[in-house]
């Protein structure tokens, strides 16, 4: 087994395929994608592949340490070209193809006219923790 | 077994063993090792005095626990100087332990833990399930807290509004996991009524039991938000309703108001109106002027202002909505509400877009999203 996130952009990814803005679908539009995006994590717990989804603001900031006795430096809002985390999900699959697969599947989750969104996802291996036996043969 | 009733005995048995003198820590963890045992063993072997059988096996894992640690020899003298099994100890006793677990050295998210705990009987593990953390964490946050609280001493009157707001946050943040936080609140708050006659413990219950009422009809079955003017009110709880009126109305009796007795008027008023159009705005503002006096509480002040939009019409509402700060949490979401009201279709759909990219919760930003669709759709027909 091997953790893969799949992460949603707020910004910084290519352009989904049916890339119109929520508020500009129809209500039942929106309805049909909440539905699917809940039946897909519901699914992925019952395979047992499913091990966390959270959903970040798009408000945030940068800080970093400024010296002994200082407050932090922040840095903020981001600006509108950053590149932009919009959530997360964590899944724990027997392969790369299947991590695919799933991300896939995710993508194409019905957005305006019903239709898929197409919407670039970003599959990343987690660094595994080290094998118990590491020499070679 | 009904774990809910054996729950209701963790805080008296536990006020027991911290009389007999027992440390609180140590008490506390006996009683969580008692309940548990009381789970195994009471389906095939049901003890006749319940409460009796959890005071005698929490004080054996106590007694077992201090003798398993032998550098703690003052425990030890207590060992041998076992006190009589005297009178079952008067309610005050719960009241001490709320006051303990609410204690102002207590950060707000310890004082609920432990209050969940040492008073409600949780589980670390149903703890750390309902805030979504891991249970190890929980168990540090929890043992940090007890260590907090070690050195007030445990006949010290307290102060109530600290235990109301700790219940007040475990009935409005509750998340996920097996246990229903919000039932565990009102249970909480109900053994608090029991134990002190005040009329803001009975403002609280009555607030909780008037919005626990609609909690059916809050959320429609694919889980999005549904607002109070358009929930179905035949799903309303008339029992839970009738009950919270009742307490509010012996409550307000006594005339001595507090916020939580205004917030529980106001959500009886809801409560009261057949449909969303009978709704008395009028009262309703009273009771958030009210309530402005006793808090001054900026988000009060943004709910005003949605009543006064709705008792003597949006552009009221509007300048209302003017004098408060902008960055306020759902300030956008009522402004969009009061300018959707007021015709201006275009401005309300651009502000529940924005409101949607600030809302602090999914449900909430599918909701104003939703919002923001439906008029939007409407305008390119």
């Amino acid at each position: 087994m091997a953790k893969y996130l799949l992460l949603k952009h707020y910004r910084g990814a290519p352009a989904a395929v049916n890339d119109v803005p929520m508020d500009q679908w129809t209500p039942e539009e929106i309805s049909a994608h909440v539905q699917y995006m809940n039946d897909f994590a519901a699914r992925l717990e019952k395979t047992g592949e499913f091990v966390d989804g959270q959903a970040l603001a798009p408000e945030g900031a940068w800080v970093r340490y400024d010296g002994e006795g200082r407050p932090p430096v922040t840095d903020g809002p981001f600006a509108e070209t950053k590149d932009l985390i919009a959530g997360w999900m964590v899944i724990d699959v027997d392969s790369y193809e299947r991590a695919v697969e799933l991300a896939g599947e995710l993508s194409a989750a019905p957005g305006a006219g019903g239709k898929p969104i197409h919407e670039w996802l970003e599959v990343r291996p987690f660094l595994t923790a080290t094998p118990t036996i590491t020499e070679c043969h | 077994m009904n774990e809910a009733l054996l729950r209701s005995l963790t805080p008296s048995v536990l006020a027991i063993l911290v009389r007999r003198g027992a440390d609180f820590a140590a008490a506390e963890d006996a009683v969580q090792d008692a309940l548990v045992e009381a789970v195994r063993v009471w389906p095939a072997d049901p003890p006749r005095d319940a409460k009796g059988w959890l005071v005698t096996v929490a004080w054996r894992k106590f007694l077992d626990a201090a003798r398993s640690d032998a550098a703690r020899r003052r425990r030890e003298d207590l060992v041998d100087e076992e006190p009589a099994h005297g009178p079952a100890p008067a309610v005050d006793d719960t009241l001490q332990l709320y006051f303990l677990c609410a204690h102002p050295s207590l950060t707000p998210s310890s004082a609920v833990a432990l209050t969940l705990r040492a008073v409600g009987g949780l589980t670390t593990r149903q703890i750390a399930q309902a805030y979504l953390v891991p249970e190890a964490t929980m168990a540090q946050r929890i043992s940090r807290a007890k260590r907090t609280v070690s050195g007030v001493r445990f006949d010290q009157p307290g102060d109530v509004a600290t235990v109301l707001r700790v219940l007040y946050l475990v009935f409005n943040e509750g998340y996920s996991g097996d246990v229903d936080l919000a039932a565990e609140a009102i249970r909480l708050t109900r053994q608090l009524a029991a134990a002190i006659d005040h009329p803001e413990v009975a403002g609280l219950l009555a607030l909780m039991l008037l919005h626990h009422a609609r909690r059916a009809a809050r959320t429609a079955p694919d889980g999005s938000l549904v607002p109070l003017a358009e929930q179905d009110r035949g799903r309303w709880d008339t029992g839970l309703i009738a009950e919270g009126v009742e307490i509010l109305q012996a409550a307000l009796a006594r005339d001595r108001l507090g916020e939580f007795q205004a917030q529980a008027a106001i959500a009886a008023l809801h409560a009261d109106a057949p449909t969303a159009e009978e709704t008395d705005w009028v009262q309703i503002v009273e009771w958030y002027d009210e309530l402005t006096r006793l808090t001054d509480s900026p988000v009060v002040r943004l709910n005003r202002a949605v009543a006064v939009g709705e008792a003597d019409g949006p552009r009221a509402g509007l300048a209302a909505l003017a004098e408060l700060d902008a960055s306020l949490p759902r300030h956008t979401a009522v402004a969009a509400y009061l300018h959707e009201r007021d015709g201006d279709l275009d401005t309300a759909a651009r502000l529940y877009a924005e409101a949607a990219h600030e809302a602090p919760n999914l449900a909430e930003r599918t909701h104003l999203t939703r919002q923001a669709a439906r008029l939007n759709a409407r305008r390119c027909r």
